[in-house]
């Protein structure tokens, strides 16, 4: 199997990470798709005895920092006051998608270096190490940003009434 | 268990307990540090929580259908289009442009024809490529002959091919009959391309000379030596492709 087929076997989960790291699916999928690109640009740069997909998460977190630095260079839209509020339950709405939602706000609020590791951890399950490794941190880096990001996560999500919700899903 | 907490839990204890990457010699000290702790319980527990939470909200996206534009592009623009124009010249097979002259009809191919033909169609696939010739370039020589080696399971060498005129590009591996095919793309300062194709040769198949074939433009010198089949592949005039064969060989003997 080619490296370039091993690239794509990992596509679902760069997906995955980039969606709950970036928000909006289109949003997500370009930084997949910039992600790709550079893999194959850089390609020989790889070597076989690194782990493929720890090197794949490194190149979307730089790409991810430089466009974030390119976007706060040029804001689009100030966020509206509907922003900073919780999501409220629509009319109808399932109880998964509304726990969804607030957990997406809830990420969206968590200061981006610490949402990362939390997504690489929980999410992706990647090792302390790999996760050091991708973001290029040192391990105790990450342990500190894991657990402050726990901690403001948990804080959103009771502050928000979501803890009890989160209990049952568990 | 013992009251005193002799051997305190740290903190990053406590999320690897969470997220299993405990080493199990812990595990039980951690266990009953929660037992005692209820506020780290409670952290603990909605750690674990939210990790079930991120799942099942987010999984949803493994499944999804990945959009054709997430194809990696070279594997769309390049590597489809390379590996179907491959298969079309296989599929041509002795009716095919690269064949011809090299197999007659009804004529059995001798055995160094299915190498040649395979080590002919590699180079005309691969030489045209301007942005992406090789997979790994000649700067990092060391790490494409270990990978490549490592790939085949046998030791190889790129050959230095200076005096003759021809520098090392890089190279990459292909898919063969018999298993990964090691591929080296050498250039000279005119930009002409020519290329070694390394594969494991049949059983029993342990040396053969030199044979030659002229599959369509491409002139290919072949051989076998200590198992492992040799086509070297370039548009050049047999007595010019020839000389470097030999210098091939002899680095390869040595």
């Amino acid at each position: 199997m080619s490296e370039q087929d091993r690239i794509v076997e990992h596509i679902p989960r760069l997906r995955r990470y980039a969606r709950a790291l970036v928000g909006r699916a289109g949003e997500a999928d370009d930084l997949v798709q910039d992600t790709l690109a550079r893999a194959m640009d850089r390609l020989h740069t790889w070597r076989p005895e690194r782990d493929l997909r720890v090197w794949l998460f490194a190149l979307m977190h730089n790409l991810h920092v430089d466009q974030g630095r390119a976007r706060r260079a040029r804001p689009e839209v100030a966020l509206g006051e509907e922003a900073l509020a919780a999501p409220a339950p629509g009319a109808g709405e399932p109880p998964d998608v509304l726990a969804h939602r607030r957990l997406a706000w809830a990420l969206a609020r968590l200061p981006e270096p610490q949402r990362q590791v939390v997504l690489l951890v929980s999410l992706e399950q990647l090792t302390y190490d790999e996760v050091a490794r991708a973001l290029e941190l040192p391990v105790g880096t990450v342990m500190s940003r894991l657990s402050r990001g726990r901690a403001a996560l948990r804080a959103l999500l009771q502050g928000e009434g979501l803890g009890p919700q989160l209990e049952v899903v568990k | 268990m013992t009251p005193h907490d002799p051997s305190p839990i740290t903190e990053d204890e406590l999320h690897a307990y969470a997220d299993g990457l405990l080493p199990d010699g812990r595990r039980g000290a951690v266990e009953a540090h929660l037992a005692a702790h209820a506020e780290d319980a409670a952290r603990v527990r909605s750690w674990s929580a939210a990790t079930a939470a991120l799942h099942a909200a987010f999984d949803t996206v493994l499944d999804e259908p990945i959009p054709a534009r997430l194809t990696p592009p070279r594997a769309r623009s390049r590597l489809v289009p390379r590996l179907a124009a491959a298969a079309a010249l296989l599929a041509a097979g002795g009716a095919g442009w690269l064949l011809r002259g090299a197999v007659g009809p009804g004529e059995s191919p001798s055995v160094g024809a299915p190498l040649a033909h395979q080590a002919a169609v590699a180079h005309a696939v691969y030489v045209p490529e301007v942005r992406h010739p090789v997979e790994v370039g000649a700067a990092e020589e060391g790490h494409l002959v270990a990978w490549l080696s490592k790939r085949l399971g046998a030791p190889l060498r790129a050959p230095h091919l200076g005096v003759q005129g021809w520098d090392l590009v890089g190279g990459r591996l292909l898919p063969g009959e018999r298993g990964p095919v090691a591929f080296f793309m050498y250039a000279d300062a005119s930009g002409r391309r020519l290329t070694l194709y390394v594969a494991r040769a049949a059983a029993g198949e342990t040396g053969t000379a030199f044979r030659f074939s002229q599959e369509g433009a491409v002139g290919v010198f072949t051989w076998v030596d200590r198992n492992m089949g040799y086509a070297l592949s370039g548009e050049l005039p047999r007595p010019e492709l020839l000389r470097v064969a030999d210098a091939v060989y002899a680095q390869i003997e040595r």
